[in-house]
C-alpha cells in the first residue's frame, strides 16, 4: 500500500450536502465541516474558525469561501486560510467524490497549527 | 499583453493596484515617472512642509512593491512621445516601451502667473517633492516668503513655511480666502485664526511683477497698485493646469484635460487616462477621492471585466492645516430657491451654514466644528428629505440619529487621547493600534481600517471616532464617502436600483437577478445573498422559493447561534401572555433536553440557552405539540409585541393593551423584514411597555390610540415619532399592517425603521399610510397576501420532515 495515499472513509452521497452549504462529520478528534460549492467542488475543513472557534459549517458559502457565523471572518475553502487581512488557518482534510459519493480522510494536511 | 503607465503618481498607481487585484496576470506592466521617487502621497506634502511628517512616511509604494509585482519602473524619465501607430512611448533619454494598452496619468502642473520675473530663482510652485525641498532649504536661509494664491494649496504652503520660521504673506486676488470653498463669514474666521498664528494677508491684490534682487534671486513682489512687499521666496499657488501636452502632441482630443468617456477611455480606444490630467464630462478633478473612483473603474476595464462606469463625483473640501477645521461641499453659497440655516459663534470660532433646496441639503460650509461634514455630505449625495429634522440639522447627527457619531468636543477629545485608549469597545481596539495600522499598512478608507483592525466593524457606534483618526492620520480627503454606494463588492448597483430592477424586470430568482444586473461573482457573497433573498421574497411572496443557503444560520436553524456554537430557543408567547400549562410544557422540554440556562428576555419571552443543533428538531417537536410556534427571536423578522397589563387589571389602564398586543402579534408574526422589528402596546401614557422606543409602538389613551413609529433602543436610543392617533383597535391593526408593509417594500436590507425613517422622512410615511386611505388599504392587503405564506411555523415544517437532514451529522466516525 502506498503510504502517501490517504485512507478514504465514505461519508455519503454528494447530494446530501446542500449546494453552497455544508454538513458536519463527527469524529473522535472533533467535528469536520464538508462544504459543497455552487460549482459542486467539495472541501473539508476542521469545523472551527481560527478566530474564536466558531462552527464554519454553519456559515454562508459563496465562491470558494465561507463566512464564519460568529464574527464574519472569511475562510478560503481550498486552503483553509483566513482571507487577508485576517490571519489564521483551519486544518484541511483530504476529500474526494467518486461516482457521486463523498469520501474523507481523517488525517489533516500538514502545515496548519489548528489541528 | 503590455500595459504602459505614464505618470507615477497616486491616480495611476492606484489604478495599477486595483488592476492587480482584479487581474494579476493579465499584463506586463511598465511605469514611467518624471520624478526620481517611487509613488508617494502627494496630499501629504503639506504636513511634510510643516515638519509634521517625513518623506519616508508618505511613500505609498516603495521600489520593492514594484519589483514584487513584476513592474518595470523608470523614474526620472519624462515621456516625450507617443507613437499611436506603432504603439510605443519614448522617454527623453530615448527609453522606449511598447504597449497594447496605454494609461496616461500625468497629473497637473501649477499655473505660473505670466508676470515679469516669474522665472527668477526663488520662485516655485507647490506640486512635488522637489518644490518642497526648495521651500525647506529657502526657509533655513531666508526670511520673507510670499505665497500668491489664498486657496487650499496656498494656505497649506503658507502654514508650512510659517512653521519653518519664515515671515509669510499671502497674496490673494479675491475679497476673501478660499472663495471657491467658503463663504465670507467662514473665511473671515479662518483668516482671523491664521493671523493669530502670525500669517499676513494681502487681499484683493493683483501681482504685477516679481522683482529681481542684486544676487539674481527674487527680492520683492510688486502689485498693480504700485505697492510692494519683500520676498526671498515666492510660492505660486494660483491654480493647476492638467498636463495635456503629451496627449495633444499625440493627437488625442483635449479640452481642459484629456477628454475621456465613462470608462476612462480617451478618443483612442487603446489609451486610457485617469487623474488630474483628465476632463470627464467637462470637469477636471483635483481632489483624491474622485481620482480613486476613476482608478477603480479604469482598472475594471483594463482587466477586461467591462462592467463599471464612472459617472462623475461630488466633492467636498477640507484644509490640511493642523488645528483648523473647515469643510464645504455642494452649493454652499445658496441662491434662488434656496434657504439658509446659519449658526455663528465668533467667540468660539465656530460657523456652520447649511443650504437647503426643495427640503434637501444642497450645500454645507463648516468652520471650527466639522465632525458632521461626512454626514452632511451623505445627506447631499443621497438626496435625503430633511424636512422632519431641519430644526436639529445644524446640531449634527448625534442630535437626531441612530448611528452615534460623536459631537464636536468628542473630536478634540479623541485626538488628545493616549494611544492606549480603547476606541472600539466591541473588538477591543486601541487608538494606537488604529493609527499604526493606518500608517504602516497605508490604509485609505474606513472599510480598509475595519478590515485590518476590526475597529468599528461590529456595532459601528465608534465609526465617527475611527473616521476622525483616519482623517487626522492621512488627510481628510480619504474618508470622503463615494458618490454612489453599491450594495456590496459583487455589484455596481445600489439597494434601490436592485429593488427597482426586481419588480420592473420581473426578476424572480437569485440567478435571474445576478444575470440581469451583471453580478461580478458567480454566486454573490454573504452580504448580497441574504439581501437579495429578502428582496425577492418581499416582491414575489406567493412565487419565490426561499433559498436557505442565502440565509444567516439563525434564520436557517430558527435559533440564535451562541458563542460556543450552540443555539438558544425562544417559543412565541403572544403578547407575553402565558398559562400554567404552557409554562409547564416549556419546563418539561427544558428538563428533557437538559437546557443549561433559562432566562426571561427583554421582549417578555422565555429563552432556553445551550441547545445543541442536532437536538433542535426533537425539541421543537415537543414545543410544537404543546401548541407553540417559533418566536423568531433570531431573525430579521417580527420579534415580539411587548405589553403592559392594561385596563383589565391596572388602575391606570385606559384600554386593553394586552388584548391588543395579542391581536397585533397574531397579525404580524412570521413576517420577514429588512431588519428586526419590535412592537409594544402601553395601556396608558405612563408607557410601561416602553412603546416609544419600538419600531411600532401603541400608547393607549382614554380617547383612543396613539401610534408611534421609528424608535429603537440599542446602540443609539431613538425615540419614536408620532405617526397619528386613531379611535379603534381595527384601525390600529390596519395602520400597523400598512406601516410594516411600507417598511418592508422600501427600506434597505439591514436598515432598521429608525434610519429608514430619517432617510425618507416622516412626511413621506404619513403621506402613504395616514393621508392616503386607499394606499393604506392597498399596503395592508399586500401585507396580508405575504402573511399567508409567511405564517407557516418553520418548526412545524421542520419536524414534519422537511430539511431535517441539515440538523443531523452527515456521518459519525467515532
Amino acid at each position: 500500500m502506498n503510504m502517501n495515499e490517504p485512507h478514504w472513509i465514505e461519508i455519503g452521497p454528494l447530494q446530501d450536502i446542500p449546494r453552497r452549504g455544508a454538513r458536519v462529520v463527527k469524529t473522535a478528534a472533533g467535528d469536520i465541516a464538508v462544504f459543497r460549492t455552487v460549482e459542486d467542488e467539495v472541501f473539508a475543513l476542521r469545523d472551527q474558525c481560527p478566530h474564536k472557534g466558531g462552527p464554519l459549517s454553519q456559515g454562508i458559502v459563496s465562491g470558494k469561501r465561507v463566512a464564519c457565523p460568529l464574527h464574519d471572518w472569511k475562510i478560503s475553502l481550498d486552503t483553509g486560510l483566513a482571507v487577508a487581512p485576517d490571519q489564521g488557518c483551519a486544518a484541511r482534510y483530504p476529500v474526494r467524490v467518486r461516482e457521486g459519493r463523498v469520501s474523507l480522510s481523517l488525517t489533516p494536511d500538514e502545515g496548519c497549527p489548528n489541528h | 499583453m503590455k500595459l504602459v503607465l505614464v505618470g507615477n503618481g497616486m491616480a495611476g498607481v492606484r489604478t495599477l493596484e486595483e488592476l492587480l487585484k482584479a487581474a494579476p496576470e493579465l499584463y506586463d506592466i511598465t511605469v514611467f515617472g518624471d520624478e526620481p521617487h517611487p509613488n508617494y502621497n502627494r496630499i501629504m506634502l503639506s504636513p511634510v512642509l510643516a515638519g509634521e511628517q517625513t518623506l519616508e512616511q508618505i511613500v505609498l509604494n516603495d521600489r520593492a512593491w514594484y519589483a514584487a509585482n513584476g513592474i518595470t519602473l523608470h523614474t526620472g524619465k519624462r515621456v516625450v512621445k507617443i507613437d499611436r501607430k506603432h504603439r510605443f512611448v519614448e522617454a527623453d533619454d530615448g527609453t522606449r516601451a511598447e504597449y497594447d494598452r496605454l494609461l496616461l496619468a500625468m497629473g497637473s502642473k501649477p499655473f505660473i502667473l505670466p508676470v515679469p520675473g516669474a522665472d527668477l530663482e526663488g520662485v516655485v510652485g507647490f506640486r512635488d517633492i522637489a518644490d518642497v525641498d526648495t521651500m525647506i532649504q529657502a526657509s533655513s536661509r531666508y526670511k520673507h516668503a510670499v505665497v500668491i494664491g489664498g486657496g487650499l494649496l496656498g494656505l497649506e504652503a503658507a502654514n508650512g513655511l510659517k512653521a519653518r520660521g519664515m515671515e509669510v504673506s499671502v497674496v490673494h486676488i479675491a475679497p476673501w480666502l478660499l472663495e471657491r470653498q467658503m463663504d465670507e463669514p467662514a473665511a473671515r474666521l479662518l483668516q482671523k485664526s491664521l493671523e493669530e498664528r502670525g500669517l499676513k494677508f494681502l487681499l484683493q491684490r493683483q501681482t504685477a511683477e516679481l522683482v529681481r534682487g542684486e544676487s539674481g534671486r527674487v527680492c520683492a513682489v510688486k502689485f498693480k497698485d504700485g505697492e510692494s512687499v519683500p520676498a526671498d521666496l515666492v510660492v505660486m499657488a494660483v491654480g493647476i493646469r492638467p498636463n495635456t501636452a503629451l496627449a495633444e502632441s499625440a493627437g488625442l482630443r483635449c479640452e481642459r484635460g484629456i477628454v475621456v468617456n465613462d470608462t476612462l477611455q480617451t478618443f483612442d480606444p487603446r489609451i486610457y487616462a485617469v487623474g488630474e490630467c483628465v476632463s470627464h464630462r467637462g470637469i477636471a478633478y483635483g481632489l483624491v477621492a474622485p481620482l480613486f473612483e476613476q482608478a477603480k473603474v479604469c482598472a475594471n476595464h483594463l482587466a477586461e471585466h467591462g462592467m463599471a462606469r464612472y459617472q462623475g463625483s461630488m466633492t467636498s473640501t477640507k484644509l490640511k492645516v493642523t488645528g483648523i477645521d473647515l469643510f464645504s461641499a455642494g452649493n454652499f453659497m445658496g441662491g434662488e430657491g434656496c434657504e439658509e440655516i446659519v449658526f455663528q459663534d465668533p467667540g468660539r470660532g465656530a460657523y456652520k451654514k447649511l443650504v437647503l433646496k426643495d427640503n434637501k441639503l444642497a450645500g454645507a460650509c463648516l468652520y471650527g466644528d466639522t465632525l458632521d461634514g461626512a454626514w452632511y455630505f451623505e445627506l447631499m449625495r443621497d438626496g435625503t428629505d430633511v424636512s422632519d429634522y431641519r430644526d436639529k440639522l445644524l446640531f449634527g447627527r448625534h442630535h437626531i440619529g441612530d448611528s452615534g457619531a460623536g459631537g464636536g468636543d468628542e473630536k478634540s477629545r479623541v485626538l488628545s487621547l493616549p494611544d492606549s485608549a480603547e476606541i472600539c469597545g466591541c473588538n477591543g481596539v486601541c487608538k494606537g493600534d488604529i493609527v499604526a495600522a493606518i500608517r504602516d499598512k497605508k490604509l485609505f478608507t474606513l472599510d480598509e481600517v475595519r478590515a485590518h483592525t476590526k475597529a468599528s466593524a461590529s456595532c459601528g457606534s465608534c465609526t465617527g471616532l475611527v473616521e476622525t483618526l483616519l482623517a487626522a492620520t492621512v488627510g481628510g480627503d480619504y474618508s470622503t464617502p463615494p458618490s454612489k454606494k453599491p450594495m456590496c463588492g459583487c455589484t455596481e448597483h445600489t439597494h434601490d436600483e436592485i429593488r427597482a430592477a426586481i419588480t420592473e424586470q420581473h426578476l424572480k430568482t437569485l440567478p435571474d437577478v445576478m444575470r440581469a444586473l451583471d453580478w461580478k461573482t458567480p454566486d454573490g457573497c454573504n452580504k448580497c445573498r441574504p439581501a437579495l433573498n429578502y428582496y425577492l421574497l418581499c416582491a414575489w411572496p406567493t412565487e419565490y422559493v426561499d433559498d436557505a443557503q442565502s440565509r444567516f444560520i439563525n434564520e436557517r436553524a430558527h435559533g440564535n447561534i451562541q458563542k460556543d456554537g450552540s443555539f438558544s430557543v425562544v417559543p412565541r408567547l403572544f403578547g407575553g401572555l402565558c398559562t400554567p400549562a404552557e409554562l409547564r410544557a416549556i419546563a418539561n422540554v427544558a428538563e428533557k433536553f437538559k437546557v443549561p440556562e433559562m432566562k426571561i428576555t427583554g421582549g417578555q419571552r422565555i429563552d432556553l440557552f445551550g441547545v445543541k443543533k442536532e437536538d433542535l428538531p426533537a425539541m421543537w417537536k415537543d414545543l410544537s405539540d404543546a401548541g407553540f410556534v417559533s418566536g423568531h427571536a433570531y431573525g430579521k423578522a417580527l420579534r415580539t409585541v411587548k405589553t403592559c397589563v392594561g385596563a383589565k387589571w391596572c388602575r391606570f389602564g385606559t384600554q386593553d393593551s394586552t388584548g391588543l398586543g395579542v391581536k397585533l402579534e397574531e397579525l404580524t408574526w412570521g413576517s420577514w423584514m429588512p431588519h428586526k422589528f419590535k412592537l409594544a402596546v402601553s395601556g396608558c401614557p405612563r408607557n410601561c411597555a416602553e412603546a416609544t422606543i419600538k419600531d411600532f409602538g401603541v400608547v393607549c389613551v382614554d380617547s383612543g390610540y396613539e401610534l408611534h413609529v421609528g424608535g429603537n433602543g440599542g446602540i443609539k436610543v431613538r425615540v419614536t415619532d408620532l405617526l397619528c392617533k386613531v379611535d379603534s383597535e381595527e384601525e390600529v391593526l390596519a395602520y400597523c399592517a400598512a406601516f410594516i408593509q411600507l417598511y418592508r417594500e422600501e427600506a434597505h436590507y439591514l436598515e432598521r425603521t429608525a434610519p429608514w425613517l430619517e432617510r425618507v422622512g416622516l412626511n413621506h410615511i404619513k403621506a402613504r399610510v395616514v393621508e392616503d386611505a386607499a394606499n393604506r388599504q392597498a399596503l395592508a392587503e399586500r401585507f396580508a397576501i405575504s402573511q399567508r405564506t409567511a405564517q407557516v411555523d418553520p418548526w412545524k415544517a421542520r419536524t414534519a420532515g422537511e430539511l431535517t437532514k441539515e440538523f443531523a451529522p452527515m456521518a459519525v466516525l467515532v
